[in-house]
C-alpha cells in the first residue's frame, strides 16, 4: 500500500494529467523485455512429470523417460522460448531424475536443495558485483516447485514429508497428486484430507494463493481449499462427442483431462499460469530470496548495526571485512611457512642420519677390505715362502741329483763309449 | 486541445494464432494473462516520481509544474509566505504530494531550487544540487545493502530534471552550459525554454536550433540520451524528438479563460489569449505528453539502471580499491560454480 510520508498531502487534480497510462508504460516495457518463469518438478520416477508439463504448456518438450537405476538424485534442466500473442516467455523446467529410486533415501533431498541455493547464489553474486546488469540478467531462480505425490490413497510417504519440510522455506511448493485416475472419487477426498492434515501437523508451509486483492480473492480462496490438486496428464487427443479432447482411454471409459469432474487439471492451470504467475515470481524474489540473502550475509559476518547500535557505514564494514580477511591470510601464510621450515629441518636431520650411517658403513667395509687384504697378503707371503722353500729344496735336490748322475753319468758315458768301440 | 501522442494501451489478450520460436503450441495456454496480473500488482503498490526544476527565479518554474500536474504542487503553493526573499545560497526544497488518477496512485515529489543563478557570483552553484542528487543515490544504496531489507525501498532519487533556459533569443549562457555539463552525467536533464510567449515563431525555431547546436558542440547529452536507445523503434522515435522538438518552448499558466466556448488554461494579454495546450501557441502539450504519458517509466528506468548503477559502481570502487568488474565480496565469498545446474548424465 502506498505510504503517506510526513508532510505529504493528497492534492486534487483539476483535469486529466495522463499518468494513469503509467501501468501500461511499465507493462509494455516488460513485454518487450520478455518474462521468465522457472518450474521445478519433484517426484518419483514414473509419476508423469514430463507428461504433465507437456499437457500444461500444450507442447511436446524433448526428453526421454528416465530409468529406475540412477545411482543418485540428479536434476535435469531445459529452457524453452514460448510465445503467445505478443508475450514472450522464457520457460525453464527442471526435473528430478532418479528421485525415490535409491535404497537409502536419506540424502535424496540434498541435490534439490543445493540446486535451489545455487540459483539464489548466482543472483546474489550478480547483485553484489560492482558493475552489474541486473535488468538484463536471466533470472534462473525457481519460482514454483510442483511436488508430485504418488496416488497410494493412504497418506504421504516419509520421503515426501522430509523433502517438503526442507524445501518449504526456499521455494513456493504446490503439492499435486499425480496419476489421479488411479483413485476413485471417495478415496480422493479422504486422501486429500489426510495429506493436508499431515502437512499441517508437520509444519510444512505450502504456497497459499493470495487473497488480498479483491478481484482474485474469491477464486483463490476456493482454490486453496482444493489443494492438493489431483491431476492427470495426457498429450493424446481423442474424439469425444464431436470435439477433439485430450484424454486417456481405458476399456471401462475415457478420462478427460480438461473435464473438471474428472480431475483438477484445469484448476492447476488456472492457478499456476492464468492467475498467480506474477505473484509466484514476486514471492520468490521478496520472501525466499531475501531470506537466503539475509542468512548468507549474516553467515559471512555482516551486520547492520554494531553492539552500540550505531549503523555501520558501508565503507567501514567492507574495509573491516577486507582487513580481517587479509589478516587471516597472513596468519595462514605464517603457519604454513613455519610448518615448512619444520619439515625442512626434519628432513635435514633424517638425511644427516642417513649420511652418517653411510659413512660408518663405508668405514666398516673399508676396514673389512683391509683386513681381507692383509690376510691375503699374509697368505701370499706364506705361499711365497713355501714356494721359495720348495724352490730351494728343488735346486738342492737337483744339485744332488746332478752330482750323483754326473758320477754315474760319466760311467754311463764310459760304457756308452765302450759300446761304441 | 489536440493531443499529439495517443495514449498507449497494450494489445488485448485475445488468443491469436499462436506463433512459436522453439515449440509448437497446440492450443491456448494463457501466458499472456501475465500482463493483467502485472498491471494489477503495480497499481496496488503505487508509484513514486521525483521531478526537479532548476532555473533562475522568475522563469515560471513553479507555474509550469502546477500546469503539468494540474494541481497546486509547487513550493509557492504550499508555503505560507508568498513573498519570499531570494535566498543567499542555493536551497533545495522538496515537497511531496499524493495524486490519483484512474485508479493509479502516484507520490509526486517536486524539488525546487530557489537561489540558483541569482547571486552576483554564481560559481559552483550547481554543487548543492549535485550533492543533493548524490545524497539520494546514497540513501538508496544504503537501504539496498542492508541485510534485512525493506520490501519496497522508498525511492527519493531524482528521476527528471527540468532545466529552464531564459528566452534571450541569442544563445545559451555560460551558467547554463556549466550546469548541464556537470549534471547530465548524474541525472536525466530535459532542457526547456521558459516563457516562450516572448518569441515569435521564427525567433523560436532559430533559437531552438542554436541551442541544440550548442549543446551538441559542448557534448551535453540531455534526455533521451542517444546511447540508451534500446531498439530501432526507440531510436527513430527519440531521434525525432531530439532533433526536432527539443528543447520544448513552453508557457505555463494555472488560470482558465473562455475561448470559443471552451474553458482553457491560458494567459490573457491585450493582444490575445495564449492557450497553453494549443500546439500552435506553444509546446506545452508536447512536453507534458513526453514526460508523463510516454516516457515516465523510461525516465525512472534510466535513472535506476544507469545513473544509479554508475554511482554505485563508483562508490564501491573507491571503497575497497578492488579492480572493477570483480565481485565486491569476491575475496570473501567462495567462487560460484561455472554451470549453475548439474545435468543428468
Amino acid at each position: 500500500m502506498l505510504r503517506r510520508g510526513e508532510g505529504c498531502r493528497t492534492v486534487p487534480l483539476a483535469g486529466h494529467v495522463g499518468f494513469d497510462s503509467l501501468p501500461d508504460q511499465l507493462v509494455n516495457k516488460s513485454v518487450s523485455q520478455g518474462f521468465c518463469f522457472n518450474i521445478l518438478c519433484v517426484g518419483e520416477t514414473g509419476l508423469g512429470k514430463s507428461t504433465l508439463m507437456d499437457t500444461l504448456f500444450n507442447t511436446k518438450f524433448e526428453g526421454e523417460p528416465a530409468t529406475h537405476t540412477q545411482p543418485g538424485v540428479q536434476l535435469r534442466s531445459n529452457t524453452y522460448d514460448l510465445q503467445e500473442s505478443n508475450v514472450g516467455l522464457k520457460l525453464t523446467i527442471v526435473s528430478t531424475v532418479g528421485f525415490g529410486d535409491q535404497i537409502n533415501k536419506e540424502d535424496s533431498y540434498k541435490p534439490i536443495v543445493e540446486f535451489i541455493d545455487a540459483q539464489f547464489e548466482a543472483y546474489l553474486q550478480e547483485e553484489l558485483k560492482i558493475r552489474r546488469v541486473l535488468h538484463t540478467y536471466h533470472d534462473s531462480r525457481i519460482h514454483v516447485c510442483l511436488y508430485f505425490i504418488a496416488p497410494t490413497g493412504h497418506s504421504l510417504k516419509s520421503l515426501d514429508l522430509v523433502t517438503m519440510k526442507k524445501l518449504d522455506s526456499k521455494v513456493n511448493i504446490i503439492p499435486i497428486i499425480a496419476k489421479a485416475d488411479a483413485i476413485s472419487k471417495s478415496e480422493l477426498t479422504k486422501f486429500k484430507i489426510k495429506i493436508t492434515s499431515e502437512l499441517v501437523s508437520n509444519g510444512v508451509q505450502i504456497y497459499q494463493f493470495p487473497t488480498d486483492d479483491e478481484s482474485v480473492a474469491e477464486i483463490n480462496g476456493t482454490m486453496n481449499a482444493h489443494l492438493p490438486f489431483a491431476v492427470i496428464g495426457s498429450t493424446e487427443e481423442l474424439k469425444i462427442g464431436n470435439k477433439m479432447m485430450r484424454a486417456r482411454q481405458y476399456p471401462w471409459g475415457t478420462v478427460q483431462v480438461e473435464n473438471e469432474a474428472h480431475c483438477d487439471f484445469v484448476k492447476l492451470r488456472e492457478m499456476l499460469i492464468r492467475v498467480n504467475m506474477e505473484d509466484l515470481r514476486e514471492q520468490t524474489h521478496t520472501r525466499h530470496y531475501e531470506l537466503y540473502r539475509r542468512c548468507k550475509l549474516e553467515e559471512m559476518g555482516f551486520k547492520d548495526t554494531d553492539p552500540d547500535s550505531k549503523p555501520f557505514s558501508l565503507q567501514e564494514t567492507y574495509e573491516a571485512k577486507r582487513n580481517e580477511f587479509l589478516g587471516e591470510l597472513q596468519k595462514k601464510e605464517e603457519e604454513m611457512r613455519q610448518m615448512f621450515v619444520q619439515r625442512v629441518k626434519e628432513k635435514e636431520a633424517e638425511l644427516k642420519e642417513a649420511e652418517k650411517e653411510l659413512h660408518e658403513k663405508f668405514d666398516r667395509l673399508k676396514k673389512l677390505h683391509q683386513d681381507e687384504k692383509k690376510k691375503l697378503e699374509d697368505k701370499k707371503k706364506s705361499l711365497d715362502d713355501e714356494v721359495n722353500a720348495f724352490k730351494q729344496r728343488k735346486t738342492a735336490a737337483e744339485l744332488l741329483q746332478s752330482q750323483g748322475s754326473q758320477a754315474g753319468g760319466s760311467q754311463t758315458l764310459k760304457r756308452d763309449k765302450e759300446k761304441k768301440k | 486541445m489536440s493531443e499529439l501522442v495517443p495514449e498507449p494501451r497494450p494489445k488485448p489478450a485475445v488468443p491469436m494464432k499462436p506463433m512459436s520460436i522453439n515449440s509448437n503450441l497446440l492450443g491456448y495456454i494463457g501466458i499472456d494473462t501475465i500482463i493483467e496480473q502485472m498491471r494489477k500488482k503495480t497499481m496496488k503498490t503505487g508509484f513514486d516520481f521525483n521531478i526537479m526544476v532548476v532555473g533562475q527565479s522568475g522563469l515560471g518554474k513553479s507555474t509550469l509544474v502546477n500546469t503539468l500536474f494540474k494541481s497546486q504542487v509547487s513550493r509557492k503553493a504550499s508555503s505560507w509566505n508568498r513573498e519570499e526573499k531570494i535566498p543567499k545560497t542555493v536551497e533545495i526544497k522538496a515537497i511531496g504530494h499524493v495524486i490519483e488518477e484512474g485508479g493509479v496512485k502516484m507520490k509526486l515529489t517536486v524539488i525546487d531550487t530557489p537561489g540558483f543563478g541569482d547571486q552576483i557570483n554564481n560559481e559552483n552553484c550547481w554543487e548543492p544540487i549535485e550533492k543533493y542528487i548524490n545524497e539520494q543515490y546514497e540513501k538508496f544504496l544504503k537501504e539496498e545493502v542492508n541485510i534485512a531489507r525493506k520490501k519496497r525501498i522508498p525511492d527519493t532519487r531524482v528521476h527528471c530534471c527540468l532545466y529552464f533556459i531564459s528566452p534571450t533569443g541569442h544563445s545559451l549562457r555560460p551558467l547554463d552550459l556549466e550546469f548541464m555539463k556537470h549534471l547530465s552525467k548524474v541525472v536525466n536533464i530535459i532542457p526547456v525554454i521558459a516563457k516562450a510567449d516572448t518569441m515569435t515563431l521564427e525567433e523560436k525555431s532559430e533559437f531552438k536550433q542554436r541551442v541544440r547546436k550548442e549543446l551538441e558542440v559542448n557534448g551535453i547529452e540531455f534526455y533521451p540520451q542517444k546511447e540508451f536507445d534500446e531498439d530501432l523503434e526507440d531510436k527513430t522515435e527519440n531521434d525525432k524528438i531530439r532533433q526536432e522538438s527539443m528543447p520544448f518552448a513552453v508557457v505555463g499558466s494555472d488560470k482558465e479563460y473562455q475561448v470559443n466556448g471552451k474553458r482553457v488554461l491560458g494567459r490573457k494579454t491585450p493582444w490575445g489569449i495564449i492557450e497553453v495546450e494549443n500546439l500552435n501557441h506553444c509546446e506545452f502539450a508536447l512536453l507534458r505528453d513526453f514526460v508523463i504519458r510516454t516516457h515516465l517509466q523510461d525516465l525512472k528506468e534510466v535513472t535506476h539502471n544507469i545513473h544509479y548503477e554508475t554511482y554505485r559502481a563508483k562508490r564501491l570502487n573507491d571503497n575497497g580499491g578492488l579492480p572493477p568488474g570483480e565481485g565486491l565480496l569476491g575475496t570473501v565469498l567462495p567462487p560460484v560454480p561455472a554451470t549453475p545446474c548439474p545435468t543428468a548424465e
